[in-house]
């Protein structure tokens, strides 16, 4: 916060150059008022269980769809790979969901309706009919690894079961991933917080970009290069989609772009943006070397991280400082006029 | 749910919109911070009323505001802004705002509190603001939009209620609402409702037994007025022009447009100033309105990342 507080009440703040910010900010500084430099929206109370859960929900979602291309292409080991990866990335995002709600023991109560106005319950009823499948895929993988002999007890039936179905489980998981991947998106956007809210048209794809980038980085750490070819396409697809997709979204966030570029968000999108171009660059040449696969894998995931981490950061100071709810509102007026139905308003709320 | 007109954006009542059949009148609050004395009655009332803990007493140092925010223990909150005076008001002719403490001088009404009634002092520099803020009980909510579990409900009376039972503090609510007024309870330890979101009922056990909200019944100067939203609003204009006629051209009204960004508010305002200057957002827009459109990027990302999958595996030699 950069205001004085040496008059009483109402403080006129000018959001004036700072940092590296101000430089690409696109909006002139404007004054503005506010309650004594207050907040006027309230950030979330979420923790980084959130952020957390928004990467490990995007590697599940990615491995899933690897999973079940490599099981359809006869790659084992990437399959492998892909329906491990994706439970342990679900089992760690549902604990982290669970978690993070003020009332753990209360977290069925989500699956008492369903309510299209809210991304968190279409968020759950996504996980709910992706989640058992991405499991049973994963169990099926499992058995696979039981020794031939073991399989012939008590537990023959449950074997022969998952042999059967563990397949077209992957293939179900894998069609129901990109909505698992996608949907982070809208729950962050559907919101007041100015930053996350004016991001809404693009963040899908920065989510799902980063989403492809770091399931292709665990496909290419757990896959030999061999069978890894796919994961290397799909994680450079993802890299790109997710540097140049940022970019664009931070041009068309105006104001609320700032808090992407300062403090301790600005440092998360900065280490982003440079794991994930040394990661792209390293997948590049990974064909022909595991150690480089194995490198740039890891470093596609942490970059992926850091996107996450990023954005969720922004949009928390963003909720914190009053100047990224006043000022783009007063320029919405100064522009449009204050909104008024039927016509509806360019930007966030 | 999105097929419905207006149904995220725009004017409806939103009770019969809900599905209430044969509900009463919408109710609300019109809340005329010009005759507010700052005596925080309406905060304690609430407090008492429904049992909001306190979190012992914090000197803000914000002028007489030591409550700071709305939140999950401040239902209600009294803004005190001291505000140098504005060089036109100072030429503006006394004002008789219907207190029964006007001086004799001229001075404002608003200025009763700080001035010590002491005849004959030299005219402030400066006027105090005082407005005791509520959750507004929107017409669009987008805290109840955006609940997953139904915790959050509208009530027959057109109100926004939190069911305590329900609600399993998921946080959602909190960063949706564009007044920055519901929150999940942190504390104190051991009171009831810790990590669940709490905010004004607008009283909802005394409206069914036709009672007056806590904070309405016990404001002294009729600043906080209760009732049937329609006819509010028509007092709430009468006000105005009063207040209009009489010189006082800062006056204006907040949240009783139903055409605004979120449908008009079931509490709503007559202020003397911009509202960002009493911690309002100047121009609040419901954020589910881009629901629709954020749902169709999400699934237009989401079908592209399919197609990007299927792509890696078509393109690639084994």
């Amino acid at each position: 916060m950069s205001s004085d507080r040496t008059g009483q009440g109402s403080i006129h703040d000018r959001p004036g150059p700072r940092g590296r910010g101000a430089e690409r900010s696109m909006v002139p500084p404007a004054e503005f008022t506010s309650y004594y430099g207050h907040n006027v929206v309230k950030p979330s109370p979420w923790e980084h269980d959130i952020p957390a859960y928004l990467f490990a929900g995007g590697v599940a979602a990615g491995s899933s769809l690897l999973a079940a291309g490599a099981s359809l292409t006869g790659r084992p080991a990437l399959r492998r790979t892909g329906r491990l990866g994706a439970l342990v990335a679900f089992s760690f995002s549902m604990v982290a969901l669970v978690h993070d709600l003020g009332r753990p023991m209360r977290f069925l109560h989500m699956l008492r309706t369903v309510k299209l106005t809210s991304p968190m319950s279409v968020g759950t009823w996504i996980l709910s009919v992706y989640g058992p499948f991405a499991a049973l895929a994963a169990l099926a993988e499992v058995a696979g690894l039981v020794p031939a002999g073991a399989t012939q007890g008590r537990l023959r039936w449950a074997f022969r079961l998952l042999d059967r179905f563990g397949g077209p489980a992957g293939v179900v998981a894998g069609v129901t991933a990109p909505s698992v991947a996608a949907y982070t998106a809208v729950l962050l956007s559907d919101t007041a917080t100015p930053s996350w809210h004016s991001a809404y048209r693009e963040l899908p794809f920065v989510f799902c970009g980063s989403a492809a980038a770091a399931s292709g980085g665990l496909g290419m750490i757990g896959a030999p290069v061999t069978q890894a070819g796919p994961a290397r396409r799909f994680a450079l697809g993802g890299a790109l989609v997710e540097l140049v997709m940022e970019r664009r979204m931070e041009r068309s966030m105006g104001l609320t772009a700032e808090p992407l570029h300062d403090g301790h968000a600005g440092r998360l999108m900065k280490a982003a943006q440079s794991l994930t171009v040394l990661g792209g660059v390293g997948t590049l040449l990974a064909g022909r070397s595991r150690s480089v696969a194995v490198v740039s894998g890891v470093a596609l995931m942490a970059g992926s991280a850091c996107t996450r981490f990023g954005i969720f950061e922004a949009g928390q100071r963003s909720a914190k400082d009053p100047k990224y709810t006043v000022v783009p509102q007063r320029e919405r007026i100064a522009r449009e006029g204050p909104t008024r139905y039927p016509d509806h308003p360019v930007g966030g709320p | 749910m999105f097929g419905k007109r207006n149904s995220l954006y725009g004017p409806v009542d939103p009770a019969p919109e809900t599905g209430y059949v044969d509900a009463p009148a919408r109710k609300g609050f019109f809340t005329d911070t010009s005759i507010c004395i700052g005596c925080k009655a309406c905060e304690v009332a609430c407090k008492e009323w429904n049992d909001v803990p306190g979190e012992g007493f914090d000197q803000l140092g914000l002028s007489y505001d030591n409550t700071g925010s709305l939140n999950a223990n401040s239902w209600r909150h009294v803004a005190f802004i001291e505000q140098p005076r504005k060089a036109a008001e100072e030429k503006a002719p006394p004002v008789e705002l219907g207190m029964p403490a006007l001086r004799p001088d001229g001075v404002g009404a608003t200025d009763v509190g700080g001035a010590g009634g002491s005849d004959g002092a030299e005219a402030m520099d400066f006027r105090w603001l005082m407005s005791s803020d509520v959750c507004k009980h929107c017409t669009h909510a987008a805290c109840l939009d955006v609940c997953p579990t139904g915790s959050l409900f509208r009530t027959e009376f057109g109100t926004v209620v939190v069911q305590d039972d329900i609600c399993n503090g998921c946080g959602y609510c909190v960063p949706a609402c564009p007044f920055g007024v519901i929150e999940r309870r942190k504390g104190p330890q051991g009171s009831k409702n810790v990590g669940i979101a709490q905010k004004c009922t607008l009283c909802y056990d005394r409206l069914t037994v036709g009672e007056t909200p806590s904070c309405a019944k016990a404001c002294p100067t009729e600043s906080i007025q209760f009732g049937d939203v329609e006819e509010l609003r028509e007092r709430a204009q009468r006000r105005v022009e009063d207040l209009h006629g009489r010189g006082v051209m800062d006056a204006r009204l907040y949240g009783n447009d139903p055409d605004d960004g979120v449908g008009g508010t079931g509490a709503f305002f007559l202020l003397l100033d911009e509202p960002e200057v009493y911690g309002f957002p100047p121009d609040p827009v419901v954020t589910t309105a881009d629901l629709p459109r954020m749902f169709n990027r999400a699934t237009t990302a989401g079908v592209a990342l399919l197609a990007g999958a299927v792509a890696a595996f078509v393109g690639s030699r084994r």
